[in-house]
């Protein structure tokens, strides 16, 4: 059995105790990537150089005690839009196929500091925008379960590299469901905390007001404990927020009693697979036997969450990707007439067909004459939303739906038609717009043996609420192997 | 999503797909996508041109959505969490960074990036 097989807090542990190196845990993620990345594709780049260095300085660290961290000497794979120093970060894009940082994202110090030893790169949608993994420059990741089957995405490589065990966790980022919804399709475990949780320090910006980031990992456990390594109140985020309580571990309660989980009955209606409702609808019962009260509500506007997204995401896309002109990093083309046809040719050439569909219709909503019509009018509807949620939470502890509305798409099925594409995202942009945390977790398969998952939504700074009842429908899940 | 709505907004889709102009496709004129090509600064071919009409046509058809809801009243919402303005003091933590800023550069000179001529 490979070390990659146990939990990142169970391969910790047994650092801690000697019982295995920094070294064998560093070698044993290297041997799995040497095996599988030629089907799966999960990573842009790996560092063994770098991995090896690190394991033997934290591997010190811990003989001499100064290294107590569960996740201390365990192997992590970062998505390819945080910065790392020293190791180029691509945002899966050739705008940025040679790029290498001069420093390391926040989130990745922070683990860093904890003794994590980073492997490699992960995959992603070119900027993270897609919900496959297919628009990425260095070509598809493939699903684990099935490899004719898409990832999800955009956290594809990092959710694809957790299910096929080429690491212990990894880090993803969440603008739109990023994190959750492909978390889901690779049957792996997924937290989008609260906006300002998690310092975006070093992310490559998407959708500043949206974007977070989060850990995927084989189960909850692992994800509390590496939320609580990476979150952090940061001078360099001005969205950072100082939270008091970051204990998200002390969460892993197997006690559900008492607690008021809500299921939006707009959530599964029509559109929505019957595999996944039924895996979905069955979990709500295991929480219901284990004593939490579950019951049906009307969540509104659920249908004003996916067109409000993408005015939004698309608008602080164009602004933020106005960064890539070819003068300071970067692509730039080979032959120009001039800094205008320069910065035209080297954008054209750099960006991919999605990433230039969404600046093109962000430029257009903040142009003179549409932008009240369409950027204004998205953010007051991210008002009404938030409004929304706001009542829900004062009845509900948790809201419980599916991930997404199906599971894992066909690779080649999805581009095609980007407006279905982005409907798949209509269950998990609201928490994005309002800000609030999520989790994706494994509820079953499909006929075709494929993951399907279960999305937790808690109120803003209540990560505690969905890490408690996303362990104790774990511990039931593996009491009943489901 | 409420009943058969994503149904109605495929069929809308698939509809303007086939041919039926919609309302924004019309708006979108060869002029807009030339304009929305300079503010993006992007240089689109003939044929990505004709494709980022359809797609940005249908889009805005489909956005047109959120017309549905009455927003008068309503304050946009930047932010989700009612933080001001975060200020601290101006004070330099970092060295001489020059190295590492221009080491990404495409092109250099003279411990600058060097760029096409932009005045004649």
């Amino acid at each position: 059995m490979s070390l990659m097989s146990l939990t990142a807090t169970e391969l910790g542990r047994k650092i801690q105790a000697k019982e295995v190196s920094v070294k064998e845990a560093v070698e044993a993620a290297l041997s799995a990537i040497a095996a599988k990345e030629e089907t799966i594709g999960s990573f842009v780049t790996i560092d063994e150089k770098y991995a090896k260095k690190r394991a033997g300085e934290v591997q010190k660290q811990i003989r001499d005690g100064t290294l107590k961290s569960p996740i201390a000497g365990v192997p992590v794979a970062i998505k390819d839009n945080l910065c790392t120093k020293g190791i180029r970060t691509t945002c899966s894009s050739r705008m940025l196929e040679h790029f290498i940082p001069s420093y390391t994202a926040e989130a990745v110090v922070n683990l860093e500091r904890a003794g994590a030893v980073l492997i490699g790169k992960t995959n992603m949608d070119e900027f993270a925008m897609g919900s496959t993994t297919e628009t990425s420059y260095f070509g598809v990741t493939r699903n684990p379960w099935n490899t004719d089957y898409a990832p999800g995405g955009s956290s594809g490589g990092s959710c694809a590299a957790v299910a096929a065990e080429e690491c212990s966790y990894a880090l993803g980022t969440d603008t739109g469901g990023s994190i959750r919804q492909p978390s889901a399709f690779c049957g792996v475990t997924g937290i989008k905390p609260t906006y300002g949780t998690v310092s975006r320090y070093g992310l490559i910006a998407y959708g500043s007001s949206l974007d977070q980031i989060g850990p995927i990992a084989k189960d909850v456990s692992d994800c509390a404990a590496v939320l609580e390594v990476i979150s952090s109140w940061d001078r360099k985020d001005a969205t950072s927020i100082k939270r008091q309580d970051l204990n998200f571990t002390a969460a892993l309660l197997d006690d559900v009693r008492g607690m008021r989980i809500g299921m939006p009955k707009d959530y599964f209606g029509e559109g929505l697979d019957d595999e996944v409702k039924k895996a979905v609808l069955a979990a709500a019962k295991i929480l219901e036997e284990k004593g939490a009260v579950v019951e049906e509500f009307d969540l509104g506007l659920v249908e004003y969450a996916v067109p409000a997204y993408y005015v939004i995401a698309c608008a602080e896309a164009s602004s933020n990707l106005a960064r890539f002109d070819g003068i300071k990093y970067g692509y730039r083309t080979k032959e120009f007439d001039g800094l205008h046809q320069m910065y035209q040719k080297s954008r054209s050439e750099g960006f991919g067909q999605e990433v230039k569909r969404r600046i093109l219709l962000g430029s257009f909503v903040l142009s003179s004459g549409y932008y009240d019509a369409y950027y204004l009018k998205a953010l007051s509807v991210k008002s009404l939303i938030k409004r929304e949620f706001d009542k829900a939470f004062a009845k509900y502890d948790v809201i419980l739906g599916p991930a997404a509305p199906s599971a894992a798409p066909k690779i080649g099925s999805s581009l095609s038609n980007p407006i279905r594409m982005y409907l798949g995202d209509v269950y998990t942009v609201a928490a994005n717009l309002a800000g609030l945390p999520g989790i994706a977790l494994p509820c079953g398969k499909n006929s075709r043996n494929l993951p399907i998952g279960l999305q937790m939504t808690g109120d803003c700074f209540q990560e505690k609420n969905i890490i408690r009842a996303a362990y104790a429908y774990e511990q039931a899940r593996k009491e009943r192997r489901i | 999503m409420s009943g058969s709505y994503k149904d109605e907004t495929l069929k809308r889709v698939s509809e303007n797909g086939s041919g039926a102009k919609s309302a924004m496709a019309d708006v979108i004129s060869d002029e807009t996508i030339a304009y929305v090509g300079i503010l993006a600064k992007i240089d689109l071919s003939p044929k990505e041109k004709e494709q980022a009409q359809k797609d940005m046509g249908e889009m805005l058809d489909y956005i047109d959505k959120l017309n549905e809801l009455d927003t008068s009243g309503v304050l946009p919402a930047s932010h989700i969490f009612s933080v001001g303005n975060v200020f601290r003091e101006d004070i330099v933590t970092n060295g001489d960074g020059s190295k590492e800023a221009l080491a990404n550069a495409p092109a250099k000179k003279g411990g600058g990036f060097a760029a096409p001529k932009t005045i004649g």
